[in-house]
């Protein structure tokens, strides 16, 4: 198999990145894009670009039939579905195949077989992977407050077909579970169209540790991990790599792990295994693995110099690894934050709207991932991932010192950002010294909002 | 009588649903009382409702589900 021609599925900073990776392959290049997207970056990189339908997700970057449409007119040999959308719905990856096409990710299989919480959780437990004390689906109201009291309180009501943090519920005790039930079964089967639930103990100071796998479907290796605690309502806003906040004792079996689970599922391509590390206990255990390209990618690529999306694109054509465990190497210390559309001083109030002005931060150590550009108008239909600044440097002190100057630089006017919200964590000494967890960030925004208006301002 | 356009407050999506298999929030001849929701615009990914302000009954809908709006667009009229 060779790709000579790829269509990107997806839209924002993930398309622009895509097509980096293709172009520096020499292969041909087909943007998919909606009716409030004509003016996108990618569109204006890719090599043609093709409309797929309205501004409505499920009218053109979830319309499988749109995209297959526009890659039989184009002549496409394969598809990258980025993240989000479709990247993880094993239903577009089988009629990707089956209209003779290249999936680049994982196999339809594999896709569901980890998009299933509950059926992931169990191929890491015989995988010999921690995972939460929980249970598998529940069906049945029976043998609810049994299972509670095994799992014991406080405890998670999940969606199993849930994911991205929706759906879930966290309960205090036997009184709260009962009530909060069956409004959690009514909105899994409206979200996802299935009522199954589980139950997971919750860990009250956890932080977000994620490994970075790479397989070619017979081999695994994994590219370190990932710290991502900072996260607002579930949705990380800054990450790092490594984890150096963690042992290295468990970074290493953390790391052994995930590559035990990739190995179970002889899997292909990028993924990430996610965990949640007890500070407290010393305990670490597996959430989900997600089988795709994350949006922190490029955390890992700067900290070992290998390029995910290009590789991603080499074992779709059926290339081998190419790499062993031996070959990846980390050196230095890598920070990401998220430059959303958000105003930070407004309850986080989604900000649309045209770019006026557009200063990029540059020099050593700084890579900027970004959908803007000066006048470029942000559609309100979509994510507000604007873009996301990556700093590297030989420690974590001195990156937070070039991230501060990066950030320094970068100039976004005509609508609010995040920016702000990053320049003041950058100020606060749990950040600096890494004492944090995953509900670290809501606790000092809230904190901050409460000091603001004693003062009156 | 009088017949108010209630135009929408953000740019985004509006939704006539509380989510896709849920039955509309009002129809076209609706009564409607203050408060009531008439529908939610998006905007990207967080959902803002559009709340009847004075009571009345709903005359049309000028917007369909799911269709994109601009800010100020008139997404119904209602009768006062």
């Amino acid at each position: 198999m060779t790709i000579s021609k790829i269509l990107v599925a997806n839209r924002g900073e993930i398309a622009v990145r895509i097509l980096r990776a293709a172009q520096e392959m020499g292969i041909a290049t087909v943007q998919v894009y909606s009716q409030a997207d004509q003016t996108m970056l990618a569109v204006s990189m890719a090599d043609e670009a093709v409309e797929i339908g309205p501004p409505h997700p499920t009218k053109s970057y979830l319309n499988i039939e749109a995209i297959l449409k526009a890659a039989a007119a184009t002549g496409v040999d394969a598809i990258h579905p980025g993240y989000g959308f479709l990247a993880e719905n094993a239903g577009f990856a089988e009629a990707v195949e089956a209209a003779g096409l290249i999936f680049i990710g994982p196999t339809p299989e594999t896709i569901r077989q980890m998009g299933d919480k509950a059926r992931a959780r169990s191929v890491a437990a015989a995988a010999g992977v921690p995972v939460v004390p929980g249970t598998a689906g529940l069906l049945d109201g029976a043998s609810v407050a049994r299972e509670a009291a095994a799992v014991g309180f406080p405890l998670m009501i999940k969606a199993a077909a849930g994911g991205g943090g929706r759906g879930i519920r966290v309960a205090a005790d036997a009184d709260e579970l009962a009530k909060l039930l069956p409004q959690a079964a009514a909105e899994a089967r409206a979200a996802f169209g299935d009522g199954t639930l589980y139950f997971e103990r919750f860990i009250p100071r956890a932080r977000h540790v994620e490994v970075q796998v790479l397989g070619d479907g017979r081999d695994v290796i994994h590219l370190f991990e990932r710290e991502c605690s900072l996260q607002r309502r579930r949705q990380k806003v800054w990450e790092e790599a490594p984890a150096s906040a963690v042992p290295a004792d468990i970074r290493q079996a953390l790391c052994d792990s995930a590559v035990r689970l990739a190995k179970a599922v002889n899997y292909r391509g990028a993924g990430t295994v996610e965990f949640l590390y007890d500070d407290e206990r010393g305990d670490f255990f597996f959430i989900e693995m997600n089988t795709r390209i994350q949006v922190e990618h490029p955390v890992t690529e700067a900290v070992t110099g290998i390029d995910l999306v290009r590789h991603m694109i080499r074992i779709a054509a059926g290339e081998p690894l190419g790499l062993g465990q031996g070959d990846v190497v980390l050196r230095g210390h890598s920070i990401e934050v998220r430059i959303n559309a958000e105003d930070p001083a407004r309850l986080f109030m989604p900000a649309p709207g045209r770019i006026t002005r557009l200063r990029v931060p540059g020099g050593p150590g700084v890579r900027f991932d970004a959908l803007i550009y000066p006048d470029y108008v942000v559609p309100p239909f979509y994510d507000s991932l604007l873009g996301k600044l990556i700093v590297w440097d030989e420690t974590r002190g001195a990156a937070l010192a070039r991230l501060r100057r990066a950030l320094g630089e970068l100039e976004i006017s005509g609508i609010e950002t995040t920016q702000s919200l990053h320049q003041a964590l950058l100020c606060d000494p749990d950040v600096t010294a890494y004492r944090v967890h995953t509900r670290w960030l809501e606790g000092w925004l809230a904190s901050r909002s409460r000091v603001t208006e004693e003062r009156g301002t | 009588m009088a017949i108010v356009t209630i135009p929408s407050p953000l740019p985004g999506t509006f939704y006539r649903k509380p989510s896709p298999d849920q039955p509309a929030f009002k129809q076209d001849g609706d009564a409607v009382a203050a408060g009531d929701t008439l529908g939610l615009v998006e905007v990207m990914k967080t959902f803002t409702p559009v709340a009847a302000e004075a009571a009345g009954r709903i005359v049309r809908f000028l917007v369909e589900d799911e269709e994109p709006v601009m800010a100020g667009q008139p997404i119904l009229e209602i009768e006062s």
